[in-house]
């Protein structure tokens, strides 16, 4: 994730680990005998996609800006 | 056993080589393809609707989860400017082969699947739909809450990423000068 300079992958990168995070719910949920793990796993994933479409909207917002994908690019708010 | 490592391998490798690619829309592709080992990891793991999930939430992005017009979205996946042709360019027969192929595993999917319930003995069916009524009633009773409250959330992100997405208007630009 931090590797990568481009915006999108850094979104993916974040999609993957969202992921894996499901995955262990699922998988505590099932050695533990309980739905709940998958109920949260629901929840994980609508805010996932939320943020997906969000995050990509502000990729797209910034490109037409900056024409660059490059997270380096946009250090205006940079502390 | 063999299934659940096998599935567990192309996730592990493709979420790598999703990291790996220079393109963004090979990544996606690779994205695609950790999602369906996923998948299969879900179903190994009595859990068929996360299953299920993932890959329509993928298809749907696929098509365009944020509304832009022009090829702004296609460019800034490439990183760089590019010209109409070039978009068309990427619209071309490997694209097209590949969503035929997801269309037709699509089908090939169901008609397994409507098989498979077909032949599956009465007491699994049964249990399949008490776990599946479990997880509906827990969703509408004590999650209840949470689940409006994720409904809003994705209300307010569509709206959210509409307006971000949307081109500016030059004559509202013209009236912010002045």
């Amino acid at each position: 994730m931090f590797v990568r300079r481009n915006l999108i992958t850094i979104l993916l990168s974040i999609e993957i680990m969202l992921n894996a995070v499901n995955l262990t719910f699922v998988a505590f949920g099932r050695a533990l005998g309980s739905a709940d793990g998958q109920i949260i796993v629901f929840f994980v994933m609508t805010v996932a996609a939320a943020e997906a479409a969000v995050g990509l909207a502000i990729v797209i917002s910034l490109f037409r800006h900056r024409e660059s994908l490059n997270p380096d690019s946009f250090a205006a708010l940079k502390w | 056993m063999l299934r659940s490592t096998c599935s567990a391998a192309v996730a592990v490798v493709a979420s790598l080589l999703v990291i790996a690619q220079r393109n963004p829309i090979y990544s996606v592709l690779l994205l695609i393809a950790s999602f369906g080992a996923l998948s299969g990891l879900y179903v190994l793991l009595d859990a068929p609707f996360v299953a299920v999930d993932p890959d329509h939430r993928l298809r749907r992005r696929d098509h365009g989860a944020v509304p832009v017009r022009g090829d702004a979205a296609e460019r800034a996946a490439r990183g760089h400017r590019s010209s109409t042709s070039a978009s068309i360019r990427c619209c071309g027969p490997a694209p097209m082969r590949f969503g035929a192929l997801l269309a037709l595993a699509l089908v090939v999917e169901l008609v397994v699947g409507a098989d498979a319930s077909a032949a599956t003995p009465a007491r699994f069916r049964r249990r399949r739909s008490a776990r599946s009524r479990a997880i509906g009633r827990s969703l509408f009773t004590d999650y209840a809450f949470p689940f409006e409250v994720t409904s809003v959330l994705i209300l307010v992100a569509m709206v959210g990423a509409v307006v971000l997405a949307q081109r500016d208007n030059p004559r509202d630009r013209r009236d912010r000068r002045v």
